[in-house]
């Protein structure tokens, strides 16, 4: 059976000229960045190269860059090292309502550690208000952290009104980026972000490797200890076959983030019209515009959305219901909930998230497929 | 979409259902593995103890049967229902217990998620039929026009007792493909095929219950729902009258018991009776326990119509029971007979199931008033 990947926002294949940096790095450079002699040097060469190549994606300094193993362990940096340096106590935390659980779980934690948590709900557009971080802004708040573009809706939040507001009060802003690096434009400076998470499965390079943006002067305190390395932000020694694809990956995005995301969102277009038209009972949730190019995020009525999921499975289709990570929890999408979408609705409701292998012929073959799948699920429905 | 359509094999991890995805593969048949998760173990942590093996639902059943299935090539997924499980099992389960009866949850399982609901998921991927690794035999039979279930050939492990609530569209679409075995041929087939699993212990008791200690769970359930224990403390009362002492929730005896009644007396005390109105439970020897009639509602007939005139049929009461002789009797409600033991028998239990036998062949099945 022929398969199509329409799970982008979940994960995305290596690209092929990514995996040779990989191999040729695995083969070849494998000192330990730290060592002194020549081997530890070739691998201290490609961690830097690769540091430059990922400032330059974001317009940041290289020295603010701190590679990590992945977004989730950014966002913890981000959230617990922020926190802790803080002075003021009691702390306060803003977040908003559809962060990743890599966020909200951390804010969890803190809460059970006495710190104050703000959740901000959004409209039914999925997009935080500014004006609400500003009502929700107190003397001891010490973090504000909106996420940049959704993983669900692919919606774009208001990050550089946010940062005004936050700078003004003296509050640190942390962006989660890992759903818009690589999809849309990011400029650290333009947005006015302190901290920016971000990870290199999610454009090409292979799982296991992340970054965290810290902007000079941004006060953090370390959440792991051990050597030295990353100028004593993140001990361990360095995923150099990694973080040199994420920097390959950096440049890859450089490169085609413009006609990708015409393309891209040209065939997302594609796929919600011919959704729309085609099929009653359906869709989009969140707003239409200021979206990632590559995600849609649809309902159909009457659906169970992990019944649609394993019949498009079965004909050869991947996509979610939401976040891969939540699937096989009983609760419905919390981001789409946090938009005060029904239960039913939010159960009725599928991601599609595009990427570079997809063109408008398997675009039309998943609406193909969708029409059979729901049509025949409605009709069972109906039965039981 | 395959060319034929698959079976849909529910999947718990176990020796039995694996083997039965094997077998189906092996026979040539398009087959789907489904685990159902249906119970969080993690979700009540004191009872938990950290180790959920033996038990259904817990991460390492659903690593097993995903290995299995990988191990045989098929489709493998997790479908969720948690939420269903806990409205039409666990609720039930713990209302019935606070009415003083001692329910059954692994019946209104079969009856609402395993085949209900698991037959709507295997219409959603295509399927027409489900196997599950159940011990018990189908038939259909060509005069009546009826399917009927038999016992398994492997006696000790039937698990029809359970099965008493499939209705005739839900017996029309299943396969029981271990019916004719007996369990160590499983295993051995299992080896032979060299399932990851072949050697795995048998799941034990209630899936949700661990160790079968339904007062913890209870007390653990309810604490976790905001319903006060205390409300349910009452007397400990004899068949004649006399207080003997309190109880800590008549949630915490069922009948026939012997052991924690917290009361030392000459002869051995059973629990006859909870009464939940008056939250008393009360007690007697062990010939207060037997009774020689009783009568069960919701009966879900199988391999016959119904019963217009007296019939008799070994009647069984509880899982462990054996089947006794009786005879059952019509009421003007036609799923609602009564049965009269040839022989009283002890601990008739209002809430359990009662299944009415012929020989190898499962009449019907209700539920004790």
């Amino acid at each position: 059976m022929q398969r199509f990947y329409f799970d982008h926002n979940a994960t995305t294949p290596v690209a092929p000229e990514i995996l040779e940096t990989v191999v040729a790095c695995l083969g070849q450079v494998y000192g330990n960045a730290s060592s002194i002699h020549h081997f530890g040097q070739g691998a201290k060469q490609r961690l830097e190269a690769a540091r430059r190549q990922l400032a330059g994606l974001i317009h940041a300094s290289p020295n603010e860059i701190v590679f990590t193993s992945g977004g989730t362990e950014a966002d913890n940096m981000a959230v617990f090292g922020v926190v802790r340096a803080a002075a003021a106590r009691p702390a306060h935390v803003i977040a908003s309502a559809i962060e990743h659980p890599a966020i909200l779980a951390p804010c969890r934690q803190l809460e059970a550690e006495g710190v104050a948590v703000t959740r901000l709900r959004v409209g039914s557009g999925g997009v935080v208000s500014a004006d609400d971080v500003q009502r929700a802004l107190r003397p001891e708040t010490v973090l504000v952290s909106v996420m940049h573009a959704n993983n669900e809706l692919g919606t774009i939040q208001p990050i550089a009104d946010i940062a005004r507001l936050t700078r003004a009060a003296g509050v640190p802003l942390h962006v989660d980026g890992v759903q818009a690096l690589g999809k849309i434009p990011v400029d650290v400076d333009a947005l006015g972000v302190d901290l920016y998470s971000m990870s290199g499965h999610k454009l090409y390079a292979p799982k296991g490797v992340g970054a965290l943006y810290i902007r000079k002067g941004t006060r953090i305190a370390p959440v792991t200890y051990g050597g030295h390395h990353e100028r004593d932000r993140r001990p361990g020694t360095e995923n150099v076959p990694g973080i040199a694809a994420f920097g390959a990956a950096a440049d890859l995005a450089a490169r085609t983030l413009a006609s990708e995301g015409e393309r891209l969102s040209a065939l997302r277009d594609r796929l919600e019209n011919a959704v729309l038209a085609s099929i009653s009972g359906t869709g989009i949730n969140g707003a239409r515009w200021d979206r990632t190019p590559n995600t849609s995020n649809l309902y159909f009525d009457g659906i169970d959305g992990e019944a649609l999921v394993i019949a498009l499975d079965l004909r050869g289709f991947a996509v979610s219901t939401g976040a891969a990570c939540s699937s096989g929890a009983i609760a419905p999408s919390h981001v789409l909930t946090a938009m005060g979408l029904s239960a039913d609705r939010a159960r009725a409701s599928m991601r599609f998230s595009l990427g570079r292998s997809n063109d408008a012929a398997q675009v039309d073959a998943l609406v193909e497929a969708l029409q059979a799948s729901v049509t025949h699920l409605r009709r069972i429905s109906v039965h039981a | 979409m395959p060319d034929t359509a698959p079976i849909a094999v529910a999947m718990s991890g176990g020796v039995d259902s694996s083997t039965v995805a094997a077998l189906l593969v092996r026979q040539g048949h398009a087959v789907v593995g489904l685990t159902m998760q249906l119970w969080n173990q993690r979700r009540l942590p004191e009872l938990a103890a950290g180790d959920a093996t033996g038990r259904c639902c817990s991460l390492d059943d659903v690593y097993d049967a995903r290995r299995v299935a990988e191990q045989v090539g098929i489709p493998y997924y997790v479908v969720n229902f948690e939420q269903q499980f806990e409205e039409h099992v666990v609720k039930p389960f713990v209302s019935e217990y606070l009415a003083g009866r001692t329910p059954i949850p692994c019946t209104l399982c079969n009856n609402y998620i395993k085949f209900d609901r698991f037959l709507e998921m295997a219409d959603s991927v295509g399927a027409h039929q489900i196997a599950t690794g159940h011990y018990a035999r189908i038939r259909y039979d060509q005069p009546s026009g009826r399917y009927q279930l038999l016992r398994a050939v492997d006696g000790a492990k039937d698990q029809t007792y359970f099965l008493c609530g499939l209705t005739q569209a839900q017996l029309a679409r299943t396969l029981f493909p271990l019916g004719e075995l007996n369990k160590p041929e499983v295993r051995e087939l299992a080896k032979s095929m060299d399932l990851a699993v072949a050697s795995k212990g048998d799941s034990q008791e209630i899936c949700f219950v661990p160790n079968g200690d339904y007062a913890a769970f209870m007390s653990a359930y309810l604490k976790e729902t905001g319903v006060p224990e205390q409300l349910t403390r009452g007397e400990i009362v004899t068949t004649d009258g006399r207080t003997l002492g309190e109880h800590g929730g008549v949630h915490r005896f069922t009948v026939g018991q012997r052991k924690g009644l917290g009361i030392a007396t000459g002869e051995p005390l059973y629990v006859i009776a909870t009464d939940p109105a008056s939250q008393r439970v009360v007690v007697g020897g062990n010939q207060d326990l037997l009774r020689g009639r009783f009568f069960a509602g919701d009966v879900n007939w199988i391999s016959i119509a119904g019963v217009s005139a007296p019939r008799p049929a070994q009647v069984k009461i509880r899982n462990k029971h054996t089947p006794a002789p009786a005879t059952l009797y019509p009421t003007s409600d036609a799923t609602r007979v009564e049965v009269v033991f040839a022989e009283p028998q002890r601990a008739v239990t209002p809430g359990q199931g009662a299944v009415f036998f012929e020989g190898d062949l499962v009449l019907g099945g209700g539920w004790i008033e």
